[in-house]
């Protein structure tokens, strides 16, 4: 990252890095800690854990049952738990439900399966919009809903995370895990698209 | 609080704009604030709710002009100042007038423990709380309460009625919480008709959830 001095910072990069030195000068913070979490969640944790989780339970029945029933301890077989996903909860699409999830209070979201956020379920747009117009929303991602769908919206007011499962896109007979896993997109487990199969331009193809 | 955070339901913010292929972090100061607040949060002298208090404890002019890390930004720092653990001179210069407690110290988060600590999370459910009042299928309204504090209880589902579609278990009582105060109540996953919410235009079977705790509710 290049360093241009301190004339070219905003005030609000005035203001961590000074917040960062003091917690450093003071032994409360070390730099080291810092780079680490950063580390994590922009290498190790994101949606590829969650689409690993949804090509299992689009392959394996059981695993789909124990994931809707028990969510916590089935996403927790594949390994993935821990801070802001302690207590997760899935809702499956399917023909005539189609779920989205908001936060419409702040930024709650399953950490450990989709990482951190995008900026745009963070925004006002959306954490206002999602709960009085989800169908508006949904147009504006380009997903249809028709009339005859259930549109339900899971207001993440506690200390349950949500997970969408997508329905499994048409021509993906005979795909493993990982093939199946490289078509689901963050934006389909949060419910804001559906994923797309292979000869759709799905993310796998 | 009735505060900017609250937004469930309100218009006017326009379209929702996603950014195709977006970084997890758009700034360095982004990555360091992320990391400041989780690492400031194990010195273990405020609660997640706490927090989330102090984001919405603002001026909502404020609150609506400020980026996600800023609002984090000035989290952290008015935390560490009521803490009494950093003053206004020290945050403003990032020069220490006098060093920490030493007990304070020690709980510094070390680097080879942030994956450990990022494994366990917080432990959001209580073993012991107040008996369950409800029960699946029971219709409840959530009360007409106003708190100054923080609520989970959006405004968009006061006064309104809705069933209890689940009965998740006894959490600590985010309210409360915030206030220090760690008790176990029931929290439920409550469904609400959007007819119910937002009128005869909303699509008939349309329907938004949101999870409240026992104390938000009364039978209906």
């Amino acid at each position: 990252m290049a360093d241009h001095g301190h004339e070219h910072l905003s005030e609000t990069e005035l203001r961590v890095r000074a917040l960062e030195s003091l917690l450093v000068e003071k032994g409360l913070v070390d730099p080291a800690t810092l780079d680490a979490l950063i580390q994590t969640y922009e290498t190790r944790i994101g949606p590829r854990n969650g689409a690993r989780v949804v090509a299992r339970a689009w392959l394996e029945p059981d695993y789909r049952d124990w994931l809707l029933s028990d969510a916590s301890a089935a996403i927790a077989d594949m390994g993935y738990a821990g801070r802001q996903g302690e207590s997760m909860y899935v809702v499956e699409n399917t023909p005539v439900v189609h779920n989205l999830v908001v936060c419409t209070l702040c930024s709650c979201y399953p950490w450990p399966v989709l990482g951190l956020p995008p900026v745009w379920y963070k925004s006002a747009p959306y954490r206002s919009r999602a709960v009085i117009d989800p169908r508006g929303v949904l147009r504006e991602f380009g997903t249809a809903v028709g009339d005859e769908v259930e549109v339900r919206v899971w207001d993440s007011t506690a200390e349950l995370r949500h997970l969408v499962l997508p329905e499994r896109p048409g021509g993906t007979a005979g795909m493993d895990l990982e093939s199946l896993a490289g078509l689901v997109t963050r934006n389909a487990m949060i419910g804001v698209e559906k994923v797309a199969g292979p000869r759709e331009g799905g993310r796998g193809a | 609080m009735n505060g900017a955070h609250d937004m469930g339901g309100m218009q006017g913010f326009g379209p929702v704009v996603a950014e195709a292929d977006e970084p997890v972090f758009h700034a360095e100061w982004e990555r360091r604030m992320f990391a400041l607040q989780i690492a400031t949060g194990a010195l273990g002298r405020w609660n997640i709710d706490m927090g989330r208090a102090v984001r919405e404890n603002q001026s909502p002019a404020r609150y609506l002009a400020s980026s996600y890390y800023e609002i984090w930004l000035y989290g952290v720092s008015t935390l560490l100042l009521q803490a009494g653990i950093v003053t206004p001179g020290e945050l403003a210069s990032g020069v220490a007038e006098r060093p920490a407690e030493p007990a304070l110290r020690e709980r510094r988060l070390p680097p080879e423990r942030v994956a450990p600590a990022l494994a366990r999370g917080d432990k959001f459910r209580m073993e012991e709380g107040k008996p369950a009042r409800f029960a699946v299928g029971d219709a409840v309204r959530v009360l007409n309460r106003h708190p100054e504090g923080h609520t989970r209880a959006p405004r968009y589902v006061r006064g309104h009625v809705g069933t209890v579609l689940r009965d998740h278990g006894l959490f600590v009582f985010a309210d409360a919480s915030a206030r220090g105060e760690k008790i176990g109540r029931h929290c439920y996953g409550i469904g609400f008709l959007a007819r119910d919410l937002w009128g005869d235009e909303a699509p008939v079977r349309d329907r938004v959830f949101v999870d409240l705790w026992d104390d938000h509710l009364e039978p209906a």
